[in-house]
């Protein structure tokens, strides 16, 4: 079996290791975690031939050097226009390369996205926590955040020819500037007025956005009278509305439960792009009534599985 | 027990609530629709997350929608509120010593009551297991007696260490690692609520009951630093 080794040169906060995720354990307090851009970390893995949920490397907007200490391996970079550089010869995101012992890959925020995916062809070699690889931020448990001067292994690397240079992005359309929410489940908690400018009003994300979630800036959202209710279960992109009106995007790394009402949720379909926006970037809440929102991720289902089916490398 | 409301959330999952108060009957009532969903099993359901006054359930939206999942939970009512028949009893060590309460003192004083009492009057009851929330394995154990219930401090206190036994409200809690609280810290315990045991990660199950039983330092199993 061939065996690659890395060194990780540099790790800005926040890049991780993420498989899939651990679904199934929010009752006990943990939240999935998994890849922040499903999408993306998705195509990467397919593009060099491994299972869709195997562990790969997310990067952050701090950037990722990391040099082959021996060995080789097909690498893919799919997600945000990040800036690749292999051995000081530049690609961009989606870029398919051979990355072998003595060279140095680095990835770097570029022109837009806040998160970019590197899949190894192989198996990383990773800590895991409840069978999982994926990184939980609160407890660290799972793969955990690189750091500078580790060292990791990928067995079973893989090389071979992929079939073009580059994968053709997902989407090719700008962002819209809407993401689609349902309204609740405590929309009941907010006043008239409040809810037509969470639907109207422009918000912006702000630099608190780390793994746990995103805090927005944009007109205060009035809760209706005193508020006091039970902690209770949270999902990936609810929109939780703290006492000083201000809300708050719910992201992979979310606390399970939590006291504050929610305004809204946002759409499966539309979390990977809007977790890619940066900071002080726009954009408006569109609400979709939730048979629709059905509707929609019955869409994006045929749509993903189509595209994954094209990216796929086989044998 | 009333009718549950239902209220869609986002494309994939529907939140099921009993009341808005914090109620024993209430959280009875959700755990007894958990057990029964983990019975019935409807197509598509793929996590229930039961809390306080409400549970979650969340959905795959390619094989089902809002309303069928309302329906298949219509059909398990009315629920059997006596049977918690899969509920186990763990019995947990606590060192109350003052090294590992620090707060025992100020909940005394506040509930103008000797420690000792405070301490038979935690030791005393049978908690329920409601729900875990905050962080990974914080079961929330509903049942503190009304004599030593006090309300959350102002302001969290930083890195409480893993094992530390701590009440806010109705509320008791055993930690499993470092964190910051707001609750007030009472003693020490060497239970290990994440077992690292791949079958039965976690020792509680929602539902069931604890009790706390005082012991000495020199007792402890573990003392997290």
């Amino acid at each position: 079996m061939n065996t690659a080794q890395f060194r990780v040169v540099h790790a800005g906060p926040f890049v991780t290791f993420q498989d899939g995720g651990r679904p199934g354990n929010m009752r006990f307090g943990v939240s999935a975690s998994g890849p922040m851009d499903r999408q993306s970390f998705t195509t990467a893995n397919l593009a060099v031939g491994n299972q869709k949920t195997a562990t790969a490397i997310e990067v952050s907007m701090g950037g990722l050097i990391l040099e082959c200490v021996s060995g080789a391996a097909v690498c893919a970079v799919i997600g945000g226009k990040f800036e690749i550089e292999l051995d000081g010869a530049k690609h961009s995101s989606g870029a398919m390369l051979t990355v072998n012992a003595g060279q140095r890959l680095s990835i770097r925020p570029g022109e837009s996205g806040s998160w970019c995916y590197l899949a190894l062809a192989g198996n990383i070699d990773t800590p895991t926590w409840l069978g999982k690889s994926a990184t939980h931020a609160l407890s660290g448990f799972g793969g955990g955040m690189l750091k500078a001067g580790q060292k990791f292994t990928l067995f079973n690397a893989k090389v071979f020819t992929p079939r073009s240079p580059a994968i053709v992005p997902y989407k090719t359309q700008p962002f819209g500037g809407y993401v689609r929410v349902v309204l609740g489940p405590q929309d009941q908690h907010f006043t008239t007025d409040a809810k037509r400018l969470f639907l109207s009003a422009e918000f912006a994300l702000t630099d608190a956005y780390d793994r746990m979630g995103v805090r927005l800036q944009g007109p205060a959202l009035t809760i209706n009278g005193s508020l006091s209710m039970p902690s209770e279960p949270v999902l990936k992109g609810s929109v939780q509305v703290a006492g000083d009106g201000v809300p708050t995007v719910l992201l992979a790394d979310h606390q399970t439960t939590g006291g504050y009402p929610k305004i809204a949720t946002v759409l499966a379909c539309d979390l990977d792009e809007f977790v890619q926006l940066r900071p002080r970037q726009k954009f408006r809440f569109h609400a979709v009534q939730p048979e629709d929102a059905v509707v929609l991720a019955r869409l994006a289902a045929i749509e993903n599985r189509s595209y994954f089916d094209a990216v796929r490398h086989g044998e | 027990m009333n009718e549950p409301q239902f209220k869609p959330v986002a494309d994939r999952a529907l939140l099921v609530e009993f009341g808005t108060v914090v109620d024993d009957d209430i959280n009875r009532a959700v755990i007894a629709l958990d057990h029964a969903l983990a019975r019935s099993c409807p197509v598509g359901l793929l996590e229930v997350i039961p809390a306080m006054v409400n549970l979650l359930i969340i959905f795959d939206p390619v094989l089902t929608d809002h309303r069928s999942i309302q329906e298949q939970v219509e059909k398990l009512f009315p629920l059997d509120l006596s049977g918690q028949e899969n509920a186990k009893h763990h019995s947990v060590n606590v060192c109350y010593e003052e090294q590992f309460g620090p707060d025992l003192k100020t909940v005394a004083t506040a509930c103008d009551l000797s420690v000792d009492a405070v301490i038979n009057a935690h030791s005393g009851p049978n908690y329920r297991v409601s729900m875990y929330g905050f962080a990974p394995g914080f079961a929330y154990l509903s049942g503190v007696p009304c004599a030593i219930q006090v309300p959350r401090k102002e302001a969290a206190i930083r890195d409480i260490a893993a094992g530390s036994v701590l009440i806010a409200g109705p509320q008791c809690l055993t930690t499993t690692m470092l964190m910051p609280t707001g609750w007030s810290i009472i003693g020490r315990s060497d239970v290990r609520v994440m077992t690292d045991d791949p079958e039965h990660p976690f020792l509680f199950d929602i539902g069931d009951t604890v009790s706390f039983k005082r012991i000495s330092a020199d007792e402890l199993k573990w003392v997290a630093p």
